[in-house]
């Protein structure tokens, strides 16, 4: 990892600490995103990759530790979350002042056609595109991904992320995409963090050339590694 | 209350299923219309006593008569009138002590067991000691239909805070919402079909309160209407005094599923648009 100087970063976190009970989930975490980076964050079922975006959404006041997230942030989660009782273009503009940023950044995720829709008639795709058209009104420096394509059938899955390549392209936020995919992970991601027993136990750059593609030279070495460091031998 | 409706359906359907559903509306009346046409043989054919039970014609028409002269539309007034007071002192208190009792821990804590405890209670049993408390008079009818209005308002308001999906809670806090917000844009409307049902319940419980209340020491009112009648044994007044509250009830639960209908249209996506 190059040294960054302070300035760099939209996230820096450290020592971030949470414990369930006598479970003891993050166990003083470190983590540093720097203006314009996409970080995923990996980490096997219950390793606290949720937990600690969680904390870095401002929703878990239970935690500790020092960290700093930029107050133009959004957070886009697995399920689109969106408030049924209001239209598509209220719900962009939950929070915004500013109408034509909703509009524009629901025709940005191809959806301008259903702003008047209510939630209820939108196909589960769809229904995320508006969580990011959400997301994307409120002009964060940084995401932050809660597994948001987990939720999504495989092809409705690929062309999201490719719609996450190109959003990110042209507005530059940074990322913290929390996923269980290595594929994910490597397509979207400048850098692969691995979250284990509470820690960040391995930190990957991914210097891949875009457009990325699974069969592209270098991604399977990589595909590999990750998976080592996840703990999932392999199948030779 | 004893009102049974047409299951509404919330799934979003074509045209040809609507057709299905107005057909079974049409079927719907047959049987309604077939014991009344029974009713009205039996009466005039004698059957039925006349004293005990008048045919509905003959309802209709001692209807027909008092709402000429007046008398029906002035009992019908000192009736509603008394309803709706009750409604709106029961329902004011329901809806506030619902809201701090589902929004807040220390709210919930303090009204929600002491309302527990009362729910217990049937509320028309209270009628002795409302009488030695505020008397016979005015203030009796309307704390009964105060008392039969709150409850079930009150545990709906409260059910339908705290059962408000806290993920979309969530999500509108990363929106950036404050608590206000949060409460106007996500627990009101969130809450909203559970407020629609409290109210339709509290609407029956107020008129089976006004039934009661209006049947002790009363000088107008449509119970006083029928309490009258039955010392003369006008059993078509009588009768007409049932038809009325049973209108009541049917028109206040229509008027309340359309607004229902209007403001909840979100559940029922395509349709609506």
């Amino acid at each position: 990892m190059a040294p960054r100087t302070a300035s760099d970063l939209v996230v820096r976190a450290r020592g971030v600490r949470r414990a369930f009970g006598p479970v003891t989930v993050l166990d003083g975490a470190d983590l540093d995103i720097a203006r314009g980076e996409v970080v995923a964050l990996l980490g096997g079922s219950g390793s606290g990759k949720s937990t600690l975006l969680r904390i870095l959404a401002g929703l878990d006041p239970a935690a500790s530790g020092d960290f700093t997230v930029p107050a133009q942030h959004a957070v886009v989660f697995q399920e689109h979350r969106l408030l049924p009782w209001k239209r598509v273009i209220d719900n962009v503009g939950l929070g915004v002042d500013d109408r034509t940023r909703c509009t524009d950044a629901l025709a940005e995720v191809g959806l301008a056609d259903r702003a008047r829709a209510w939630p209820i008639e939108l196909s589960g795709g769809q229904a995320q595109r508006v969580a990011f058209a959400r997301a994307l009104a409120r002009e964060p420096s940084v995401l932050l991904l809660d597994e948001p394509f987990g939720a999504l059938d495989a092809l409705t899955r690929l062309r999201m992320q490719q719609l996450f390549g190109r959003l990110r392209a042209r507005h530059g936020f940074a990322a913290l995409l929390v996923t269980h995919d290595v594929e994910e992970a490597l397509l979207l991601a400048d850098r692969a963090l691995v979250l284990d027993r509470g820690v960040i136990a391995a930190d990957l750059p991914v210097e891949l050339e875009h457009p990325r593609a699974p069969d592209a030279p270098g991604f399977g070495v990589l595909r590999r590694r990750l998976l080592d460091l996840l703990g999932v031998p392999s199948a030779a | 209350m004893t009102l049974v409706a047409a299951p509404d359906s919330d799934v979003a359907s074509a045209q040809p299923p609507q057709k299905a559903k107005r057909r079974v509306r049409w079927q719907r009346t047959i049987s309604p219309v077939l014991i009344l046409v029974l009713w009205e043989t039996a009466s005039r054919t004698g059957v039925i006593a006349e004293d005990k039970l008048p045919a509905p014609s003959t309802v209709l028409q001692t209807g027909w008569r008092l709402a000429r002269d007046g008398t029906l539309g002035d009992h019908l007034l000192d009736s509603l009138t008394r309803a709706a007071i009750g409604l709106l002192i029961g329902g004011t208190l329901a809806l506030v002590l619902g809201s701090v009792a589902g929004l807040l821990r220390a709210g919930d804590d303090a009204i929600d067991p002491p309302v527990q405890m009362a729910r217990m209670l049937p509320h028309l049993a209270l009628v002795p000691l409302l009488i030695i408390w505020v008397g016979i008079g005015e203030s009796m009818k309307i704390t009964l239909v105060a008392l039969g209005a709150f409850f079930p308002l009150y545990f709906n308001t409260y059910a339908g805070i705290r059962d408000i999906d806290e993920r979309l809670v969530e999500a509108a806090r990363t929106c950036g919402l404050n608590t206000w917000q949060r409460i106007r844009h996500v627990v009101l409307p969130g809450a909203l079909p559970s407020l629609f049902l409290g109210l339709r319940l509290a609407i029956g419980a107020a008129w089976l309160s006004l039934v009661v209340g209006e049947q002790t020491n009363t000088q107008n009112g449509i119970g006083f209407l029928m309490m009258e009648a039955r010392e003369f044994s006008q059993t078509d007044v009588v009768v007409l005094g049932l038809f009325v509250y049973a209108g009541l009830g049917l028109l206040s639960d229509l008027l309340l599923r359309i607004l229902e209908r209007r403001t909840l249209a979100w559940r029922r996506g395509l349709q609506a648009t």
